[in-house]
């Protein structure tokens, strides 16, 4: 009831401003500010609990003992390491021997992958179903179990009781190691390899050039063909006699001369993760595959395009957009998988930081700075497949 | 308003580990008060109001502590929690029901104590002043249960008889461990080279080591001796004459804490005192009108010795009376199931290390 007194403002109906809290906008911001000061009060309470922990503990936070000396060995590593560097080195190096595993695991995840998805569509009734038991059982085991069926079972069941096993002139095996053909490191052969990786990139733009002289200008690129077969030619000769190739052989596993040892913890990691990782991605390319609808598969029959041909220029090329953001998150979990190595004794990142953590007692320092590592590696892995998600999308015109 | 709702709840959701961060904060806090001079506060008061001493032990090492498979734990370490349970709780009925033990790697166990998921740790912890010190781990070592030493073992096959022999050889090491320091040390020491293959778990250690991918393996010699026995063939395996280091193992509890650290203090102390006494599980009973005044006061009869650490009187005639005293411990536990002479651990008055203060 207003007040006969006072002069009443006559409004125009429906102008009359509504309350605060009827409005929608007043609420969005609202929440937002509610949720920005429940984050930073759940951090704040960590925070000042963990100080306050540590405190009684008589600890602080600090970063000062990654200078001390380390004081233990890392078995196995490419960069020196000997017990007097420092904890920093340590954590670096184990680093770098966590680079070495994903780099080679994630191409070979993605062979794995590729070939036993592509070979889920084959009309070989062997093949399909040798690859629908490969998805199936790595799929639906744990990597720890594989990881320990590949050490334990695998490779100390296949080297048995002898000491070497010559399975070929190409692979040595032993209880401590696989021994694999490799260039020696003389000054010709680093030649021959630069040689090797120079005629490379030349011929992927001769080949590029090729192909777009022939669709601009129906050029017959028979002159380029030529090239590029006697570059090939060349580059097999060059592969084969200019490297230098060493081959592995010796008395026992602790004296082996030439070649390039792998030690079986390495060995079973990587195997472990691409076998792994691979079922995954054979799913991942078995989707992709079905996602192209079959009216392209029938028109490119019609159009005369034998079966390999339909799937390399017409199914592949529009199965890759639906494959490839799939796959980033595959070989990120690869990544993370990674920290499995320490309970077969590989010693990368995670290994040497428990390590750490043991002698200096720093957990939270260092879990941080794992964190932060594994942080900066997945997003560097997403940044990569972004890009490659980017060039493998339709071209719009 | 279904957005709204959707909101609220959402907000609710964020609070909930708030309220979660702040319990543990509020026991902590009562941890702290511990730390000062009131007797019996803090862990301790929180052990007896529970009910139940949690005790984080190894689990896989024959004589030290090992579950079998109806689940009992068995060996020194276990003894150890045993006789701390029952002098906390006063009694030595059912006292395996007082005591909870939680199988801890070596790399867990420290994180364990300090987060207060165990009350105290009985696992072949090397006593050494970065993990004593406020400044490194911040531990409190109560006294050492058994003197042990790094030690090598090697396969027969080999031929090695010491560790020089082991250049350009692997040798097996369990991570996070003083035992990876002390090879590296010497290692550096002797000038060879030797490749270090280190695992997470003691079990994937001996079981890489049974393999063949190591000509030796390296851990306590007391540790070695247990593990041998449960090798596929014992004989094969030889102890190098090399003892690479001192290992004094004995149960650890938190800094800051001396309500519990005097307990978990004074009770392994009186396992030895108790030899020294002649009290043993069987006599106990009778010890306690012994003409002595030394072990009436030892046992409680006389004066007030539990008191002033918070506990009743007769702690240790329940402590003995559940786990017996050092000598029948070490012969249950070490003596007759792996065959180690008691070297270093006989009692001071036999030349040995085992040295307790005096209960006055």
């Amino acid at each position: 009831m207003a007040d006969p007194g006072l002069p009443v403002k006559a409004q125009p109906l429906g102008k009359t401003k509504p309350p605060i809290w009827r409005d929608d906008r007043f609420w969005k911001i609202f929440f937002q500010f509610v949720a920005v000061a429940i984050v930073v009060s759940v951090l704040g309470v960590a925070l000042t609990n963990m100080n306050r922990n540590l405190a009684i503990q008589g600890r602080t936070f600090n970063f000062g003992f990654l200078d001390e000396v380390a004081g233990f060995n890392i078995g196995e590593s490419i960069l020196p390491f000997k017990r007097s560097d420092s904890y920093l080195y340590a954590f670096f190096v184990g680093f770098i021997n966590t680079l070495r595993l994903i780099l080679i695991a994630i191409p070979m995840a993605t062979v794995f992958g590729l070939v036993a998805g592509i070979a889920s569509f084959s009309s070989n009734w062997l093949l399909k179903k040798l690859s629908l038991l490969y998805v199936e059982i790595m799929r639906n085991i744990p990597i720890l179990l594989v990881l320990f069926i590949w050490y334990f079972v695998i490779f100390f069941g296949v080297t048995g009781s002898e000491d070497l096993t010559q399975v070929s002139p190409f692979l040595l095996l032993s209880k401590k190691g696989i021994w694999i053909p490799w260039p020696d490191s003389t000054a010709a052969s680093l030649a021959s390899a630069a040689v090797l990786g120079v005629g490379a990139i030349a011929a992927f733009f001769i080949s590029r050039w090729r192909t777009k002289i022939m669709a601009e200008r129906g050029a017959p690129g028979k002159t380029q063909l030529y090239v590029l077969l006697s570059m090939g030619v060349a580059g097999l000769l060059i592969f084969f006699f200019g490297l230098g190739w060493q081959f592995p052989g010796g008395e026992d596993s602790n004296n082996i001369e030439g070649g390039l040892k792998a030690s079986l913890e390495y060995s079973a990691m990587l195997m472990a993760l691409a076998a792994h990782t691979g079922a995954f991605i054979a799913e991942v390319v078995r989707a992709g595959i079905q996602s192209v609808s079959k009216g392209q598969w029938e028109a490119s029959r019609a159009a005369g395009l034998s079966q390999t041909q339909t799937m390399q220029l017409v199914v592949i090329p529009q199965a890759l957009r639906v494959i490839v953001p799939s796959l980033n998150s595959q070989y990120i979990t690869l990544n993370k998988n990674s920290s499995l190595a320490l309970a077969i004794g590989y010693p990368e990142i995670f290994s040497v930081s428990q390590t750490t953590l043991n002698q200096a007692g720093r957990a939270v320092e260092i879990l941080l700075m794992l964190t932060l590592t594994f942080l900066f590696l997945n997003l560097i892995t997403s940044f990569i497949m972004n890009r490659i998600n980017a060039a493998v999308q339709f071209n719009e015109r | 308003m279904g957005k709204w709702s959707l909101r609220l709840v959402a907000a609710l959701a964020m609070v909930a580990p708030l309220a979660a961060c702040t319990t543990p904060a509020a026991n902590n806090g009562g941890g702290e008060s511990g730390g000062g001079a009131s007797v019996g506060g803090g862990r301790l008061a929180a052990v007896k109001s529970a009910g139940k001493l949690v005790c984080g032990v190894e689990g896989t090492i024959p004589g030290f502590s090992f579950v079998d498979s109806s689940g009992t734990y068995s060996g020194l370490d276990v003894d150890t929690c045993r006789a701390v349970a029952a002098a906390i709780f006063g009694t030595s009925d059912d006292i395996d029901s007082k005591v909870e033990y939680r199988n801890l790697d070596s790399t867990a166990r420290f994180p364990a104590l300090q987060n207060g998921e165990v009350d105290m740790l009985a696992r072949n912890t090397t006593w050494t002043l970065s993990r004593d010190a406020a400044g490194g781990n911040g531990m409190e070592f109560a006294p050492t249960t058994f003197y042990d030493g790094q030690g090598i073992m090697a396969t027969a096959e080999g031929g090695a008889t010491s560790l020089s022999d082991m250049d350009g050889k692997s040798i097996c090491v369990e991570t996070g461990t003083t035992t990876e320091l002390n090879l590296a040390t010497r290692i550096e020491e002797l000038g060879i080279s030797v490749d270090e293959v280190k695992f997470q778990d003691s079990n994937a250690t001996f079981a890489a080591y049974e393999e063949g991918r190591c000509e030796g393996i390296t851990s306590d010699r007391s540790q070695l001796a247990a593990k041998r026995t449960g090798l596929s063939n014992p004989d094969g395996h030889v102890l190098l004459d090399d003892v690479l280091s001192k290992e004094p193992l004995g149960p650890v509890t938190i800094n800051n804490d001396s309500g519990l650290f005097d307990v978990v203090k004074w009770v392994s102390y009186g396992l030895i005192q108790a030899e020294e006494f002649g009290v043993t599980q069987d006599n106990v009973e009778e010890q306690v009108g012994s003409e002595s005044a030394d072990v009436k006061r030892f046992l409680g009869a006389e004066g007030d010795l539990g008191e002033q650490i918070g506990l009743p009187n007769d702690f240790m005639v329940h402590a003995i009376k559940a786990a017996g005293n050092y000598g029948e411990i070490y012969d249950r536990n070490i003596g007759e199931q792996l065959g180690i002479e008691r070297g270093l651990n006989k009692l001071w008055t036999e030349g040995g290390l085992m040295y307790a203060p005096p209960f006055r």
